[in-house]
């Protein structure tokens, strides 16, 4: 007997058990079902969080200055002064994939206004920074590109320091002393609260790199820069060209180490994406169990079929069915009952994750990986269960099975 | 020319437990020709439908040969002996062994299916089947839908769908009235008479018997009278 004849004959024999075919199958939608849905929306979430990330500033590349070895000394992070603002300058004109930048220069200093004052860090910065970093101002404008080449004595307060020197005044056009010398408040930043590591980012004051320098701390180099990337996918291009163009223009030779180091966040992407991966999978595996469940069902279903078609089974071993006939009739049926359930479970599957995508606004990228694999698992499981109650079917004795009543 | 049927020395040991043994045939010789009508006749428990089993390729002799047209069916193996039940054997059962559910057409066409037939040919062979035994206009029905009479014409059918030169009935009268039996002997007697097929008959009844050319007595697994 040919197979599509076979096919035919299962689904005759599944047609004739409308009621315990159906309740059947449905074990194997509702698993196959929420593999789909739960993928999906795993994978949906995954977008989502990435997303998210990549707005904490995945795009951010901070270079810091690296170790010099005198005497066969290694000095440590920190200690090269051959950093310039004109490297930051050469980063943005000539790496292709850095779209910002902004030399760095820290410091601490006591801030006085008034009869209040404050021990805060001064970050030295270029007007690209805000941008960089994201950070919108609350009160004022920022300082100018003309404020950065002649090195005037403005500042932008953070959160906390607006809140301790200035109490309830308010801070713009105000203005404070910073070692002594007056500078002007033009602007304050939103709060953007604590890092990871609980250190208070709005206790701060920027004020233009170049001012920081000459007037605060009398240095000509930088403490470090920031470069912008156009985008996550580029980060690690940035990050190489930059690496390429400080060798050159520190003059390193082949071989010798870098006198910095190129730092990103791509990290930290890869750290959430590899949770939120953990969680699909622990999710997709938690919806197999109820396909295993399904599975199962087919199986019980299958062994009571065969049992209680005992008869039909002599009757056809009896007109010259072989072994195998049977064996492959009762394979593809329930094959049959799993892929059914199984496409029927794509569609529901979809639909739900549709569904809550359009009610939740999550991304939910219908996964054709996860519907082949879906459909895969369920002929599969239709296989695995659906092989035992065959094998028991097609090695009845002809004579007791005709006999069985 | 060899005999149609021949059985030589068949013994068929049953070991239904470890140890205990049933000797249900104990050295049965016999041979039957082309076109012979044959009953076979014998208390419950005399060897007769282990005989018809192995006859029928349903089972194999522990000892002894035995040759449908000249080959060897004890040597053959389960795929081969599903071959010849397909295309050499029809089958007659007391009960009928009707597939449920199942109209007297697909019942009938059961057969074929396991051959390499195409659909028209195996839907025009069922019904010149039910032709025969007269239930073409009855083709749709259900076995449930059929008078007892009648699902034996449907069975009966089924074993000449795909014209073997052998039919073997099991009681086939043994669930009908004394007057639908008669008419289901009238159907097979015909097909002996008019188509040569070789029929071979297990029966209790001596009315039924009748109706054979050659009746053949088992007891205690042996042949005792062969007439």
């Amino acid at each position: 007997m040919n197979i599509l004849m076979t096919v035919r004959v299962a689904l005759k024999a599944l047609r004739k058990n409308k009621l315990r075919s159906l309740l059947t199958v449905l074990g194997v939608v509702i698993g196959v079902c929420a593999v789909i849905t739960l993928v999906n929306l795993g994978s949906g979430a995954q977008i989502s969080i990435e997303k998210a990330i990549s707005g904490l500033g995945t795009n951010l590349l901070v270079i810091f200055p690296g170790s010099v070895t005198q005497g066969g000394i290694r000095t440590g992070y920190g200690t090269v002064t051959t950093f310039i603002a004109e490297d930051a300058d050469a980063i943005l004109n000539e790496c292709a994939d850095v779209q910002m930048v902004s030399p760095l220069v820290t410091s601490a200093a006591q801030v006085v206004f008034q009869n209040q004052n404050w021990s805060t860090s001064i970050l030295g910065a270029d007007t690209d920074y805000q941008r960089i970093k994201n950070w919108p101002l609350a009160l004022g404008e920022f300082f100018t590109a003309q404020d950065v080449k002649a090195a005037t004595k403005v500042c932008i307060v953070g959160e906390t320091v607006a809140d301790k020197l200035f109490v309830k005044q308010n801070p713009v056009g105000q203005v404070i002393r910073i070692k002594r010398m007056p500078f002007r408040v033009v602007g304050v930043l939103t709060p953007k609260g604590q890092t990871a590591f609980g250190q208070d980012q709005d206790d701060t004051i920027l004020v233009p790199f170049t001012t920081a320098q000459k007037r605060l701390v009398g240095i000509t180099h930088v403490s470090m820069i920031m470069a912008y990337a156009v985008s996550v996918e580029g980060t690690a291009a940035a990050q190489e060209q930059i690496q390429n163009l400080l060798r050159h223009r520190h003059k390193i030779k082949k071989g010798d180490d870098d006198d910095f180091t190129v730092r990103n966040l791509a990290d930290l992407t890869s750290v959430f994406s590899t949770i939120t991966g953990i969680l699909t999978l622990l999710l997709g595996s938690i919806a197999s169990i109820s396909l295993l469940v399904g599975g199962i069902g087919i199986m019980n279903i299958m062994l009571v079929s065969v049992t209680e078609r005992t008869k039909e089974i002599g009757i056809r071993l009896s007109v010259g069915a072989t072994s195998q006939d049977i064996l492959l009739q009762f394979l593809l049926e329930a094959v049959l009952l799993s892929l059914i359930g199984g496409t029927i479970g794509i569609i529901f599957g979809m639909s739900i994750t549709s569904g809550v995508s359009y009610f939740t606004g999550w991304p939910s990228p219908i996964s054709l990986y996860a519907i082949l694999i879906a459909f895969l698992f369920a002929s599969g499981v239709g296989i695995f269960f659906g092989l035992y109650p065959a094998r028991k079917a097609s090695r009845m004795n002809p004579i007791d099975a005709l006999r069985y009543e | 020319m060899a005999a149609f049927v021949c059985a030589d020395q068949l013994h068929k040991i049953y070991q239904v437990t470890s140890d205990i043994q049933v000797h249900a045939l104990k050295g049965v010789s016999l041979e039957m020709a082309a076109g012979d009508f044959v009953a076979i006749m014998g208390p419950s428990g005399s060897g007769k439908s282990t005989f018809m089993n192995l006859l029928g390729c349903l089972d194999v002799p522990t000892r002894g040969r035995l040759f449908l047209q000249g080959v060897e069916i004890s040597s053959l193996s389960q795929k081969q002996l599903a071959g010849i039940r397909n295309q050499k054997i029809g089958f007659i059962f007391q009960n009928f062994n009707l597939l449920p559910r199942t109209s007297a057409l697909d019942n009938v066409e059961l057969p074929i299916l396991y051959s390499k037939v195409n659909a028209s040919t195996r839907y025009r062979r069922a019904a010149d089947a039910l032709e025969r035994v007269g239930l073409k206009d009855k083709m749709r029905n259900f076995p449930n839908q059929l008078s007892g009479g009648e699902q034996q014409r449907v069975a009966i059918a089924r074993a000449l769908v795909n014209t073997p030169p052998l039919i073997l009935a099991d009681e086939p009268t043994g669930n009908l009235d004394s007057q639908t039996g008669g008419e289901i002997m009238r159907i097979l007697k015909n097909l002996n008479d008019h188509y040569k097929i070789t029929i071979v008959l297990v029966t209790h009844e001596t009315d039924i018997a009748r109706y054979a050319r050659r009746q053949v007595h088992f007891r205690d697994g042996v042949i005792v009278s062969d007439q």
